[in-house]
Formats: structure tokens, sequence, C-alpha cells
């Protein structure tokens, strides 16, 4: 089995002994309320999705993920996962000091050890993570949105979510021993956060081609307007799965994180994710991660270069369409007809379609995703 | 931090990277040092136990994974 980035599986879930402990503990100490995205990372970190993260990113730390795009061990990782918090919250928390983290509700979550308090500048995150300070960037208008302090330092996960996509939680121990059970040895990670149409099978289908099993992983949480309700996209990969995946050949299970929209560096962040689970492989298609037109079409894949020592595989696919002269799904490396035959996957000409009530054509979607699409009176994100 | 290489093996390097993404020769030594590294005891032994794997097992049951 491939090792998990850094070569340990993180575990910083305080344990079932301890929990009337911590929650104990968790009563006496300042308590922190956090966003959902924040409570997603830190389950990711303390469930080892995010390992070898033990906790958010202390300013060295930050400061070489953001320059250099490695840790300071020179370990690849691209994203900052750090923890804002205004001077008022932490109300004279200290270094060396632990903090409750609750979340919107109150509830404990987890305990902070702070290690280091740290101010940043929002300029320089937003410029080295998305390429861009132009705040009509989704990632850029949150990352001048945080609060002024950084708080890093270990985690410790007392109480877990729960919610209605439960039966698709899976963790990395879990991918891993399910990836042994199943037999594989080789496993493609597909990262999602969109319903499946014909191209997105193609690829699918194509990668696992060449390997044991095919991981489909979309990502549930904060999206942008517009973008499919993690429900119906769900909904849908399971449709379609259920009609066109052998079941001992592929999975699906879902990760719970906010698309950063952080283009190139999100590639190479979600490929040490699926790292994590278990895969060998991982799927980078066109603009991945990407929003607008903030990077260029392959600049995720370009990236991959930089990394020769990421410990996974990626799997390049160029952009697909179907061509009615070849009455399949090609790309522009095997397709040799001309423009006039291709139908492209355009999301604009499918949102268009299901607001009229119309089934999108069976070049575009298989008629069980379309019939689930159909049934939602509103699939979109508002 | 310095490195010693051979004279000639820098300058095989320096014409190797002439036109490519690569910098420097540093560059392209770390490159080809992490690629090394990395692909040194890729295949490691599961770091559970027996038991937690069991319990992950009928969790994955439970929930029609196996």
């Amino acid at each position: 089995m491939l090792p998990p980035h850094g070569g340990t599986l993180v575990d910083r879930v305080v344990a079932a002994s301890r929990k009337e402990e911590a929650l104990r503990e968790a009563a006496r100490l300042t308590q922190l309320t956090v966003s959902e995205d924040l409570a997603k990372d830190i389950e990711n970190i303390a469930l080892g999705a995010f390992s070898p993260l033990e906790g958010f990113l202390c300013r060295d730390e930050y400061q070489a993920v953001l320059r250099k795009k490695r840790l300071r061990n020179d370990l690849p990782w691209t994203i900052p996962i750090v923890l804002d918090a205004s001077p008022q919250e932490l109300n004279g928390t200290k270094e060396g000091d632990t903090v409750a983290i609750t979340d919107a509700g109150k509830e404990l979550v987890a305990l902070l050890e702070v290690e280091e308090i740290f101010s940043y500048d929002k300029q320089e995150f937003a410029h080295e993570v998305f390429g861009t300070i132009d705040v009509a960037h989704p990632g850029v208008a949150k990352a001048f949105a945080l609060k002024d302090l950084f708080v890093g330092g270990k985690i410790s996960l007392v109480q877990q979510s729960t919610d209605e996509f439960q039966r698709f939680r899976l963790k990395p121990i879990e991918t891993r021993v399910l990836f042994k059970e199943k037999g594989w040895r080789t496993i493609v990670g597909f990262q999602t956060r969109n319903i499946p149409h014909l191209g997105h099978e193609y690829v699918q289908k194509t990668a696992l081609t060449f390997v044991d099993g095919l991981f489909i992983n979309p990502v549930i949480g904060r999206k942008k307007t517009g973008d499919f309700k993690d429900e119906v996209i769900l909904e849908a990969y399971e449709a379609l799965i259920r009609n066109y995946y052998l079941k001992d050949r592929a999975v699906m299970a879902v990760l719970r994180t906010e698309m950063r929209y952080a283009g190139p560096r999100e590639a190479i962040f979600h490929a040490i994710v699926r790292k994590n689970f278990g895969c060998t492989h991982f799927v980078v298609g066109r603009d991945h991660a990407g929003v607008g037109k903030y990077y260029a079409p392959y600049a995720a894949q370009e990236i991959f270069e930089e990394f020769p020592d990421l410990g996974i595989v990626p799997l390049f696919f160029k952009s697909f369409f179907y061509c009615r002269r070849c009455e399949s799904v090609v790309n522009e490396k095997i397709c040799p007809h001309d423009s006039t035959y291709r139908v492209d996957f355009s999301g604009t000409d499918l949102r268009e379609r299901l607001s009229r009530g119309e089934p999108p054509p069976k070049e575009f979607l298989r008629p069980e995703v379309a019939d689930v699409l159909l049934k939602w009176k509103d699939p979109f994100v508002e | 931090m310095t490195i010693e290489i051979p004279g000639s093996l820098f300058e095989r390097v320096e014409a190797r990277i002439k036109g490519t993404g690569f910098q420097s020769v540093s560059d392209y030594v770390v490159h080809i040092l992490r690629e090394k590294l990395a692909n040194e005891g890729n295949e490691q032994p599961p770091s559970y136990t027996k038991e937690e794997e069991e319990k992950v097992k009928e969790r994955l049951r439970a929930l029609g994974y196996l």
C-alpha cells in the first residue's frame, strides 16, 4: 500500500475514553468559534486526510507553503491550512495556552494547543495562492475577509460532525482498508464538484483501464453560486455507478472541504489528499479547480512538473467532447473531425435545458442521470 | 549549503537544462534528488492494527462498501 503523504497517517482524534475529560477541560477554556469550512479542515487534519499536518500552520511553515509550495521539511504542500481569528476572539490567549474550538452552534469540535499567534499579509496570501489579488475571484475575496491573525498549533478532535451524507463519509484509514479488501493495488482518484456527464465517464473509464480501481471523490462543501448542490451530485453519481460501472471496480465517498478555486496549487493539494486516501493515481483535467479565466487551461497539469516527489501519479486529460462522426466521446488528440461534428459539454447549455425541464441530449448525459437532475426543482447553489 | 559535483558533470547538466524550465544546475539537481528520494520505500505495510482493521471492515460492510 502506498504510504500516506509524509509516511504516517495522522490521527488526532481524542480517544473515546478521554472524551469526557476533554469536554470538562473545554468548559474551562477560552472558546473560539469557527466557520463550517474550518470545522471541516479540523476533521480532515484529525482523520488524516491532510497528513502530515497535525494542526494549523505556524508562521515559518505558513511562509514556506506560501513561497516554496512546500513544508519546511521539503514535503510538497501548496495550500496554507490556517485558522484566522481576531484579537477580541482570542481574548488574551497566549502561545502555550489551549483553546476550545466550537462550531456555530457552540458545540465543542476540538482542542487547539496554541503554538503561535501571528499576523500576515493578506495581499501576499492572495497573490501567492491564487495568482491574483482581484476580489472578483472567490478565493481572493475570502482571503481579504479573513480576520487579522493566524493561530497555529496542533488540534485534537473531540466530536465528529454528522450530516445527511454520513453513508458517503469514509476516513482515509477506511478507504485504505476498502482498497485492500477489494484487492486493488493501483487506484485512480477522481475529484469532482459537478454532476457526471459522458465526458467525465469517458475520463474515469479511460483511467480505470490502466489501474485496478476507481475512487470517485466529490467535494462536498461551500461552492459558488450556480454550481450543482451536493445532494444532486451524489444522487446523479449513484445513478451512474448503479447503471454503468462494475461494482467491484468503482467506489464513491465524499471529501468534505471547501473549494478554494486555487487552480494549479489546489490540483496539487487535491492529489495529496487522494494519496492519503490510498490512491496511487489522480486525474487532472482541463482547468482543474479553476474559476473564470484566472488560470491557463492546462496550468493545473504543468505545475506537477515542479513536484517529482509528490508520490502520486497524475493522469492528464485534454478537454473532451462528443463527436457525431466518431459517435463517441473523444478529445482533440484522437478525433480528426472538424468542429461542426462536435457537441461540447457546456454547463450553461445544461442549466438552460434543465430550467426549461427539457432532458439533455443522450450525447451529453446518461438518461438515468438526466432523470435525477430533472427530478430536482432547483438543483443549483443559490 | 554547498554540495560539490565534478566540473564535467556540472557542464553536462548546464547543457541539459538549456531551453527547459530549470533556472539553474542547482534547481535540476534538487529536482532529481527529490524524485530519487520519493521513489525509495514506496511500499509500506499498513499502519493500523488488526483490531482497527476489523472495526473498519465492520463499518464498510454496514455501509454496503464490502
